[in-house]
């Protein structure tokens, strides 16, 4: 049965979608079990298959030395062996997901992929349809989807929960960018980890990761996609402290999980909530369900509902919670600048391709319950709570990391901060309702963040080595043999350390690595939005060419502030793209290190496998704006988009045409083509670099010098907005040191203290109760029972003194025997008389 | 349908095997110094246990094709009423639901393991794995019975082997302390459930004697008159029908919270499960806290449905009251397991933690269960039936998928403790690096046991969750906060035993996982897994039982 269905799934396009997340999760759990089975071969089991001493050369990557401790060690095929199930894993799942996205494009094409049809089309096309023509006649709903039942609930099957997988347009383009944005993840990462000793385990960890986002993408429930969600949760908890033995990186780790966490068990609760209002989970179930929507607006909320709050309300705040979280918003940025602890092909999949891209991908999916009753189109546009909230949200974002990210002296933390700024953008293109373009950001953004960080993860890797090189010749008190370990625990020293990371110590690299420079220079033009050519630019302008629609066309003043933040936070991403660029690359080289930098030769495989991926993705990164091209733009557009915004056309069927008041809310026309935002965007993009430029390019910095920036900022600005704006002291001193407060003294007062002491109490007087028997008895009881023979012993003993010789004492016992004797004699005497 | 083993039906066979079996292994003759005495008393018991989780095994396999349709009675592999203890009316009746059977097979599959796990206790070995057997034995006894005092005989009878447990075989003095703590745990564990299950023999008492029949089904059935029906005109010597409802509620209440355990009377817990040996922490934890729980879905709240809606206090019902206390076990609990340095009360404040969610899904069914009862009628009103549903068959998936995770923590656990001699957390450090396997089953069973979609713990806190937010909507908001420092816990317990510089005092330490804890562990992991990505496979058993009983009420 389960074989069948797994074997009908390679045809059957509807439950193919089971595949795609098939691949990667077998691939984790077929590189752990071999690890298990290497363990199993052993006559002891604990003894591990191979150990080497921990000071050994080929176990390189960050740890400690442990002098004198022999480790446990993969040999070197089994790290092939891993890495080949992981490609495979990797290639097989692409191969699936593409040929989903083409299949449906090939089968409904852009414009009825995921169109539901009305009643009287439906009856048209049938009667059209031509029988050997199975694609459309079946099109009831234009997707591919399947689902089986799950959980059953209740006395029926309607009631039980159901689990299933939905490819609809938006999945579509998941499906495209998430399948080769890992892939060249798990490439980089062949080059990246090679001198790691834990590789296997980072590939079963990154084989998980990708499962866990394409689950959440092929997911047609929203518990589902949860699942996805905190799979993810856990692989990036384990990816970020992958170098566990840095307490940094476990502490970022910590960081990371913790914060998501916040915001996951809010979501849940708004999930919860939402099912139990609507008695299912299905996206299209509720989406496309007017009357569902209809109810969930005119509820009033289970809390807040007093407030003027809806269900659908709460629910999209409670949710969205979980996308502030995961997509790092404001409050809940601060994990993502700490997650880069992680080795850098993590830093791309949680920046680029998984991880914060689900956060938005999840709010696009449910956007119509998130509009609810409001309508940020109409001509005067209202926006429900949960738009307010993620306009504000975002664009403050946008900015706010923007300007944390111009002081960042670490190469990976101002592309960190840039993260946070861009998903600021799709943020707040959600909250006033430019979905199609939040959509298209995303898929932009993914493309050049990856490539972007994989660059930086090479610069880095260049520095190591060039660390390395100058350690050599220096012959620093480091006793390992070995050349080509360029990177065993740099990390684990204290002393004098060099930080690989940062700008300040780089210059020149351009003249290093060449390769690498080209492409982040791509990476950094399409994430500063570079006119024209670049991916960025095209989705950037869409965003504004929404807010400015809304601005002028509505009067709508959130659209208006959306546009101006946008617009100053695009010049500062542009400014601090260009200072990377010109610290990193440009002049000449401030340090030693930066000198001997290089990747080990340019057929090295370390050098072509961590290249080869930058050079894909560049690709990507310009080509990917050109689907997006609005058909009006001058010249471009008529190349481009000949009849219509191909991706437009594309993405808009994944919602209904109509929110609940029948008015056009999901179906709107691209904003036409207006000079002004074109021109801002541009001027932004432009004005920015070209800053950049003047500041660190035009006379690059020298050894020693100080970043220019102090001078125009000061250095109190320049320090808040390296540390964050304290943010983190913030929540150290807000939420983390009382909840360890509470977390150790709940023990100590209320357990320990108070019920253990009532309890001890009673204790101590059922003792005392005892104790009191205990005595008593032996008063009394024993008292009577011992006392006899005792008061004889007494006796005998008294008896024994009165043997003294002394006449005196023997007349007085002679006189007190007479008186005993008389009074004895009178008692019995009137006893008598009265008896 | 296995009606009968040689001739005795199958669940006196669930019930007696393993406490015959128990006599027989500790008669066996045990001299660790020769391997054929060494390992007879040790296999003996293992294959005692197995055949008896075969046995089980296939019960829930039949109950599950032969079950009955939602309405139906719901109870099958029914045995007797046999006479029994005819003097009082007692009669020896045995029967499993879906929720009986869900427990039968978790005592049946957990038993094996802790056994495995005992292999290794060289202290008079044979009596330990007889101990064992008789709680099997006794745990069986609780969840099929259908006989209100055979109920309390086993209900008690399982104490007897947990007490000699901990007492004997606990831990030894750890560093600094003096007197080992396993003394004082044991008689607290003792005193604690002796106390409780004082009134609950009065409350058995009282209701066989007003009723005249032990029978569960029965009194159940007439739960709203049973001392009506009394002879003496709505009192029971003398006193008024409603205080003595009252406190046979109150009795149950008291012995079945201890147990479960329900804030605030859970201290006995986290002494008896750090202290006990592991096998019995796996046991005490999987399916001693479930005695509880079981006894209010199948006696507390069926039994006094008009009780729980009743004011309990400051205007609350006991419902409410219940929910409260459980809402406080879920953050009071989350919060002392992240502020403890020792590995054993750790996973033991975290079964307070998870028991919460349990009792929170209780109190669900409780109310509505109570107000459809007062309301005269005979289901859940039909738009509060599926939280109801949701929130019952939540805690019944809850017990059983805590009962596997607490379970597998306690293994590993007992395994470091077994292996460094020391339960405090601030001395371990880095093991990841020498045990890479003992890591990843570590994480393993951490995530299982934080809840992580994917694997078992979510289905229950979410169907939990899913019930009680239209009903207590504030009390599960502020459960999330304690379902938040579940995470707190167990990242703090991975990032003391696995992650950071590794401590160099273990250099010479083998601190790899053993073939037999991984055997263990690697059959938990199936369940988990399993249970985690196919919940129906025990979900539709539970749930045709659960639906039948919010059904049929009155």
């Amino acid at each position: 049965m389960l074989f069948d269905l797994f074997g009908q799934a390679f045809s059957d396009k509807n439950l193919m979608p089971w595949l795609v997340p098939f691949w990667p999760l077998a691939g984790f759990a077929l590189i752990s079990l071999l690890t298990l089975l290497l363990q199993f071969l052993q006559r002891d089991f604990t003894k591990p298959l191979h150990t080497i001493p921990a000071t050994d050369h080929n176990y390189g990557g960050h740890h400690p030395d442990y002098d004198g401790m022999d480790v446990p060690y993969q040999p070197f095929w089994f790290r092939i062996t891993a890495i080949v199930i992981g490609m495979t894993a990797m290639t097989l799942t692409l191969f699936f997901a593409w040929s989903l996205v083409f299949g449906a494009l090939d089968d409904f094409g852009a414009g009825t992929f995921g169109k539901i049809p009305s009643a009287e089309q439906a009856v048209e096309e049938e009667q059209a349809a031509e029988p050997e023509h199975g694609a459309t006649s079946d099109c009831e709903d234009c997707v591919y989807q399947s689902n089986i039942e799950w959980m059953s609930l209740g006395e029926s099957s309607e009631t039980g929960f159901r689990i299933g997988t939905l490819v609809d347009p938006l999945t579509s383009i998941m499906l495209f960018m998430v399948p080769i944005a890992a892939g060249m993840i798990f490439v980089y990462s062949i080059g990246y980890m090679w001198h790691d000793p834990r590789q296997a385990r980072f590939f079963a960890l990154i084989c998980l990761f990708a499962g866990g986002m394409l689950t959440l993408v092929v997911a047609d429930n929203l518990m589902l996609m949860f699942v996805g969600w905190e799979i993810m949760g856990l692989c990036s908890y384990s990816l970020i402290g992958f170098w566990y033995e840095k307490e940094s990186a476990y502490n970022a780790a910590v960081k990371a999980f913790t914060v998501t966490r916040v915001a996951d068990v809010i979501m849940l609760l708004g999930i919860v909530y939402l099912w139990s209002l609507t008695g299912t989970l299905n996206f299209r179930d509720i989406l496309y369900n007017t009357e569902t929507l209809q109810m969930l607006g005119n509820t009033k909320a289970i809390l807040f509902g007093s407030w003027g709050l809806s269900a659908s309300g709460l629910i999209g705040m409670l949710v969205i919670t979980g996308t502030v979280g995961k997509s790092a918003q404001f409050p809940l940025h601060v994990w993502l600048p700490d997650a880069m602890e992680g080795p850098t092909p993590v830093s791309a999949m949680i920046h680029a391709a998984a991880m914060v891209s689900a956060g938005v991908y999840a709010v696009i999916r449910m956007y119509p319950l998130y509009v609810g009753l409001s309508n940020p189109h109409a001509a005067d546009p209202t926006f429900s709570a949960p738009l307010l909230y993620m306009a504000i949200a975002g664009s403050f974002t946008a900015l706010f990391a923007a300007t944390m990210g111009t002081a960042q002296r670490d190469v990976k933390a101002v592309l960190a901060y840039s993260t946070i700024s861009q998903l600021g953008f799709m943020i707040a293109a959600l909250g006033i309702g430019a979905y199609i373009a939040a959509a298209f950001h995303l898929i932009t953004h993914a493309f050049f963040k990856a490539l972007l960080f994989m660059s930086s993860g090479s610069v880095i890797h260049a520095m190591e080595h060039g660390e390395h090189h100058v350690h050599e010749h220096h012959a620093h008190a480091h006793n390992r043999q070995g050349h080509d370990d360029h990177h065993h625990d740099e990390h684990g020293h204290d002393e004098e350390h060099f930080d690989a990371q940062d700008m300040f110590n780089m210059g020149g690299l351009r003249h290093r690595i060449p390769v690498t420079f080209w492409t982040f220079l791509i990476g950094g033009l399409s994430l500063s939005g570079f006119p024209l050519l670049t991916a960025g630019f095209w989705s950037k302008d869409e965003i504004l060419a929404d807010a400015w629609n809304g601005t002028t066309v509505h009067g709508s003043g959130l659209h208006m502030m959306v546009f101006w933040v946008l617009a100053l936070a695009a010049f500062l991403t542009a400014f601090y793209t260009m200072r990377q660029l010109g610290l990193t690359f440009w002049g000449d080289a401030r340090t030693e290190e930066a000198e001997h930098a290089g990747l080990g030769g340019p057929y090295s495989i370390v050098s072509v496998a961590m290249q080869a991926p930058l050079i894909v993705l560049a690709f990507f990164a310009i080509v990917a704006g050109f689907i997006g091209v609005p058909p009006d733009f001058p010249i471009l557009g008529s190349i481009f988009s000949p009849e219509h915004n191909f991706f437009h056309n594309l993405v808009v069927y994944t919602l209904p045409a109509m929110a609940n008041g029948g008015a056009e809310v999901f179906h709107v026309e691209a904003p036409p083509v207006r000079f002004f935002p074109v021109f801002m965007s541009v001027l932004v993009a432009l004005g920015g670099l070209f800053v950049g430029w003047l500041m660190y390019w035009r006379k690059p910095l020298k050894a020693g010098q100080a970043d220019p920036l102090i001078r125009i900022v000061g250095e109190n600005v320049y320090t808040t907005l390296q540390r964050r704006y304290y943010m983190d002291d913030l929540y150290d001193w807000l939420f983390v040191r009382p909840f360890r407060w509470v977390g150790i003294n709940v023990i100590k007062l209320i357990d320990k203290g108070f019920i253990d002491g009532v309890l001890h109490k009673i204790a101590a007087i059922f003792i005392w109760i005892g104790d009191f028997i205990k005595t008593l008895n032996a008063w009394l009881i024993d008292g009577v029972g011992d006392g006899i023979p005792k008061a004889i012993f007494g006796f005998g003993g008294w008896m024994r003194r009165t043997q003294s010789g002394r006449v005196q004492q023997y007349l007085l016992i002679v006189l007190l025997a007479m008186i005993a004797i008389g009074i004895l004699f009178a008692l019995s005497a009137g006893a008598l008389a009265i008896g | 349908m296995l009606d009968n083993i040689f001739g005795i039906d199958v669940l006196t066979f669930l019930i007696a095997t393993p406490m015959l079996g128990g006599l027989l292994v500790a008669a066996l003759p045990v001299d660790d110094d020769v391997p054929a005495t060494k390992w007879l008393p040790r296999i003996t018991a293992l294959l005692i246990s197995v055949i008896i989780g075969i046995v089980a095994g296939i019960v829930f396999y039949q109950y599950q094709q032969n079950a009955p349709a939602i309405g139906e009675n719901q109870f099958l592999f029914e045995a007797g009423p046999h006479r029994w203890f005819s003097a009082i009316g007692a009669s020896w009746h045995l029967g499993i639901d879906g929720i009986s059977a869900a427990m039968v097979l978790l005592t049946a599959l957990l038993t094996p393991l802790a056994i495995l796990i005992s292999w290794e206790v060289s202290d008079r070995p044979s009596m330990h794995l007889a101990l064992l057997l008789l709680f099997e034995g006794a745990s069986m006894g609780v969840f099929t019975a259908m006989d209100m005092l055979v109920f309390f005989m086993f209900y008690e009878l399982s104490l007897v082997p947990m007490y000699f447990l901990i007492n004997q075989w606990g831990s030894l003095p750890q560093k600094g302390v003096k007197n080992s703590g396993r003394f004082y745990a044991s008689t607290k564990f003792m005193i604690y459930s002796i106390g409780g299950t004082l009134g609950m023999l009065l409350a058995t008492q009282i209701i066989g004697f007003t009723a005249g029949t032990y029978e569960i089904a029965e009194i159940v059935s007439r739960s709203g008159d049973w001392l009506s029906l009394s002879n003496s005109a709505n009192a029971f010597l003398g006193i008024s029908v409603g205080t003595v409802k009252s406190l046979a509620f109150f009795g149950f209440m008291v012995a079945f919270g201890i147990k479960v355990p329900i804030w605030p009377f859970h201290t006995w817990l986290p002494d008896a499960h750090g202290e006990a040996p592991t096998a019995g922490s796996m046991l005490l934890a999987g399916v001693m806290l479930k005695l509880g729980a079981y006894g209010f879905i199948r006696l507390v709240v069926p039994i006094f449905p008009d009780v729980w809606v009743s004011e309990a206090l400051l205007g609350i019902n006991w419902a409410t009251l219940f929910a409260i206390l459980s809402m406080m076990g879920i953050v009071l609990g989350a919060f002392a397991a992240f502020g403890q340095n020792d590995i054993k009360r750790l996973v033991a404040y975290s079964s307070v933690n998870h028991m919460g969610f349990v009792g929170i899904g209780i109190a669900v069914m409780a109310l509505l269960y109570g107000e459809a009862y007062m309301a005269g009628d005979s289901a859940v009103a039909s738009g509060q039936m599926m939280d109801a549903i949701a929130a019952t068959n939540g805690a019944v998936m809850q017990m059983f998928n805590h009962g596997l995770s607490s379970a597998g923590m306690f293994l590993l656990a007992g395994g470091i403790y077994h292996k460094t001699h020391t339960r405090d957390l601030r001395e371990y450090g880095g093991f990841w690096v020498k045990a890479p396997i003992f890591g990843g089953v570590f994480i393993f069973m951490s995530m299982a046991s934080l809840g992580l979609p994917g694997l078992n713990g979510f289905i229950g806190e979410f169907l939990v969750v899913r019930g009680s937010w239209p009903i207590f909507t504030w009390l599960t908001a502020i459960s999330m906060l304690g379902l938040l420092f579940t995470g707190g816990y167990i990242l703090k317990g991975i990032r003391y035993t696995l992650h950071g510089k590794f401590n160099m005092h273990w250099k010479d330490y083998n601190l790899e996982i053993e073939r037999r804890e991984f055997i263990a562990i690697f059959v938990l992991g199936i369940f988990i897994f399993w249970t985690g990505l196919y919940p129906n496979w025990i979900l539709t058993t539970i749930n045709a039982s659960v639906t039948t009983i919010l059904n049929g009420i009155g």
